[in-house]
């Protein structure tokens, strides 16, 4: 039932974001908002955790875990104090869905939220949104106002004996507080630097109690598939990865934006979509999730974008944040940027993720001048190797991915600094403002 | 200066919030950039003595975030993304123009004390390259000539209007709503900008919608469980090395990141 018969793209988060002042209660509520609530009252907890299971909704903040499950780890015999905390940090270069889903419809997310805690049994949620989006956090504190005003939050929520108290809370400019544990230690007030798992949040999160951990886009799914049924939502997208969720492309393509469907499309349907790549370029390599998942070229735009497929394809699906680079853009002035802000974002916690970043922004930068020798590559090859899967957090793993796979596919270009004597290419062609004429 | 009783009492009111008074500081230190222009060593104390720690730890807290500042900053911070994306699409150009305009490095203040400038990360505004922030609020599809536009504004203190958002308020006004005051900005500016409703677009003009869902029907079906399948998607799902990575404990580098978050 899956796949052929659904239409290309399928607004569900993104379908009332054209709606005239969407951010208000009085229009989520003019198109049925709030109703999932109270279909989910009419259910136990452990009912509405099983719908999510069986919806087949894999966690949208890069790992895919499967949501449901992840709720149903949460020991609901352990007498502490249960917590929902949403991930808002969305920082991963590439990334920029949760960001306008949380402009254009905070209630949606709250909505999400009401039902995730009452599932998990949580009487206190909180909302961790990276602190460089003050209109956003606007938004969500407005909503959260809102609801409590409505009766949507706080005590008795719509008679159903059901308390949720909701705080927002504004994080402080730091990309590794996006890492779960590291946001646990943010909203603890402390640096964001990752714990030690096991134990897992679900056991011992915010305060050692048993803590549910989601994305923004996990959560917002949740009032669409409690109030349409696990059924609909699972009739979308592949196999093993089912339903919506939002594309972002960006970069240089004719029409960037989000552009929601169901798992599984690919970036040549995304591309035509938007109206193809830049006039008079090819596409030269993307990230199918952010930088921190394997880059891909135009040999791997039918590949199907879920989980699996482009897993197999050698890289992650990770936030379906679509960073689209022409052929008039430098691969290794790209992968030294994203080396940068490795390095840069490092907590330094430990020695293979400090130390490492460290040296590989040292080589890239001397190729990227031309200076060095072929052999850095091998040296650049062999220092990833020792920082993936020997660091404490997928930071570093994350950080390794841009530079592997641009070896893989562009050694020719790395070379041709050397020969060149530095970068061959303007970066001036490469801008939205180009002058015409600037080639590559 | 020293700090007002209102901020004492705004400082407290924070910690209030949570379960745990401590999980207040991040927001507290935002209330003290507000009150203070930039975290102060009062501040430092004042959120210490609070909530019980000592300066010292506070201090490591406030040197680990970037958006804290120990030295004034402007009434407008201007961040220009120079992450990859938006540095290729322009951003680095931006960055360069600014610079060269307002005769100051990254993370420095005009002597007029009105613009900070610095670069910064991905603000997940990538859809909208080159992106700006001013005060934290979007300034959308820039180009060097835009942005010079917009400094010239601020600083003759004209009225500005974010991308995607209200008019543009001074950094310490927002540093108190990211403290979690609110203003009464939230109704202003779009729902959406136009590249957050490019896909819906499309979808309404070929009539493509998700498929109509059987209210009700499926909710209460109950479909028994087989362990294998969910141990499967457990291993299918478990991210590819994060959990396998080796894991290394060393509590005696905790100093460095606060170092370089000073040196950065
Ligand atoms: C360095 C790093 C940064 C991350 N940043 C984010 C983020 O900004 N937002 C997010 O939802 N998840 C982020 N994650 C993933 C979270 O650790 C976690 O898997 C996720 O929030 C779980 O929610 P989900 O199951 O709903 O996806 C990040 C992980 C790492 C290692
Ligand atoms: S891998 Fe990097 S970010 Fe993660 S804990 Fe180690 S130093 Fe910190
Ligand atoms: S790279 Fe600039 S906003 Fe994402």
């Amino acid at each position: 039932m899956s796949g052929a018969a659904t239409d290309v793209l399928t607004p569900v988060l993104t379908d009332n974001w054209d709606q005239e002042r969407s951010w208000t209660l009085a229009a989520y509520e003019s198109r049925g908002g709030y109703r999932a609530v109270d279909t989910a009252f009419a259910m136990a907890p452990d009912a509405v955790i099983d719908a999510v299971k069986e919806s087949g909704l894999r966690g949208r903040g890069g790992a895919g875990f499967p949501t449901g499950m992840k709720w149903g780890f949460i020991p609901q015999d352990n007498p502490r104090p249960k917590y929902l905390v949403v991930n808002a940090d969305e920082s991963e270069p590439g990334t920029c869905k949760d960001i306008p889903l949380m402009m254009a419809s905070p209630h949606t997310l709250l909505e999400g939220v009401i039902i995730s805690s009452y599932a998990i049994r949580a009487n206190k949620a909180f909302i961790y949104i990276r602190g460089e989006v003050l209109h956003v956090i606007r938004r969500v504190q407005r909503a959260v106002q809102e609801a409590y005003a409505a009766g949507h939050l706080g005590s008795n929520i719509h008679g159903s004996g059901y308390d949720l108290d909701v705080v927002v809370h504004a994080g402080a400019g730091a990309y590794i507080c996006g890492e779960e544990t590291a946001l646990l230690e943010g909203l603890e007030g402390r640096r964001g630097q990752p714990r030690l798992r096991p134990p897992f949040p679900a056991v011992a999160g915010l305060y050692a109690s048993p803590t549910v951990i989601n994305n923004v886009e996990s959560i917002a799914s949740v009032p669409s598939i409690i109030g349409r049924g696990h059924a609909w939502f699972a009739s979308m997208g592949t196999e093993k990865s089912k339903g919506v969720g939002i594309f972002s492309l960006s970069g240089h393509v004719q029409r960037p934006g989000q552009y929601e469907a169901p798992l599984g499309i690919t970036l040549r349907t995304l591309i035509d979509l938007a109206g193809g790549v830049r006039e008079g370029h090819e596409l030269k390599f993307w990230t199918p999730g952010g930088s921190s998942t394997p880059l891909l070229t135009g040999e791997h735009l039918d590949v199907p974008l879920d989980f699996e497929g482009v897993g197999s394809a050698g890289s992650m699906l990770g936030t379906r944040a679509l960073q689209i680079f022409d052929d008039s853009v430098c691969v290794v002035r790209a992968v030294l940027r994203w080396s940068e802000f490795y390095k840069h974002e490092s907590c330094g916690k430990c020695t293979p993720c400090r130390e490492g970043t460290w040296w590989l922004v040292q080589v890239l930068t001397a190729l990227e001048k031309g200076d060095g020798t072929e052999a850095d590559l091998d040296l650049l090859l062999d220092q990833c190797d020792n920082i993936l899967g020997r660091s404490f957090c997928a930071l570093a793993d994350g950080a390794t991915s841009p530079i592997v796979s641009s070896i893989q596919f562009f050694r020719d270009e790395y070379v041709a600094h050397l020969t060149h004597g530095g970068c061959p290419f303007d970066p001036a062609a490469a801008t939205l403002f180009a002058p015409a004429g600037a080639t590559a | 200066m020293t700090l007002s009783q209102q901020t004492y009492g705004e400082l407290e009111e924070i910690a209030a919030r949570y379960p745990e008074p401590r999980s207040g500081l991040l927001p507290m230190l935002h209330l003290v950039q507000s009150a203070e222009g930039r975290i102060t060593p009062e501040g430092i104390e004042a959120c210490a003595g609070l909530l019980g720690v000592t300066a010292a730890e506070v201090s490591g807290v406030a040197t680990f975030y970037t958006m804290y500042k120990r030295r004034p900053v402007g009434d407008y911070h201007v961040g220009v993304c120079t992450n990859t994306l938006c540095a290729v699409m322009g951003g680095d150009a931006i960055f360069d123009r600014l610079k060269s305009d307002l005769g100051v490095g990254n993370d420095e203040t005009t002597e007029d004390g009105k613009i900070t400038l610095e670069h910064i990360e991905c603000n997940a505004a990538c859809d909208y390259a080159p992106v700006m922030m001013v005060n934290w609020e979007f300034m959308d599809n820039m180009t060097p000539d835009a942005a010079a536009r917009i400094i010239d504004d601020l600083r003759a203190g004209n009225e500005v209007h974010s991308t995607r958002g209200p008019r543009i308020v001074t950094w310490r006004e927002a540093e108190r709503v990211l403290a979690g005051f609110p203003d009464d900005l939230a109704d202003e500016g779009p729902a959406a900008g136009p590249a957050s409703l490019v896909g819906l677009g499309l979808a309404r003009e070929r009539g493509w919608t998700a498929p109509s869902s059987e209210q009700g029907s499926a909710v209460h079906d109950d479909v028994p469980e087989e362990p294998e399948q969910v141990e499967q998607a457990a291993a299918d799902a478990s991210p590819p090395s994060s959990e396998g990575a080796t894991v290394e404990k060393e509590s005696g580098t905790s100093e460095t990141a606060a170092e370089k978050g000073d040196a950065q």
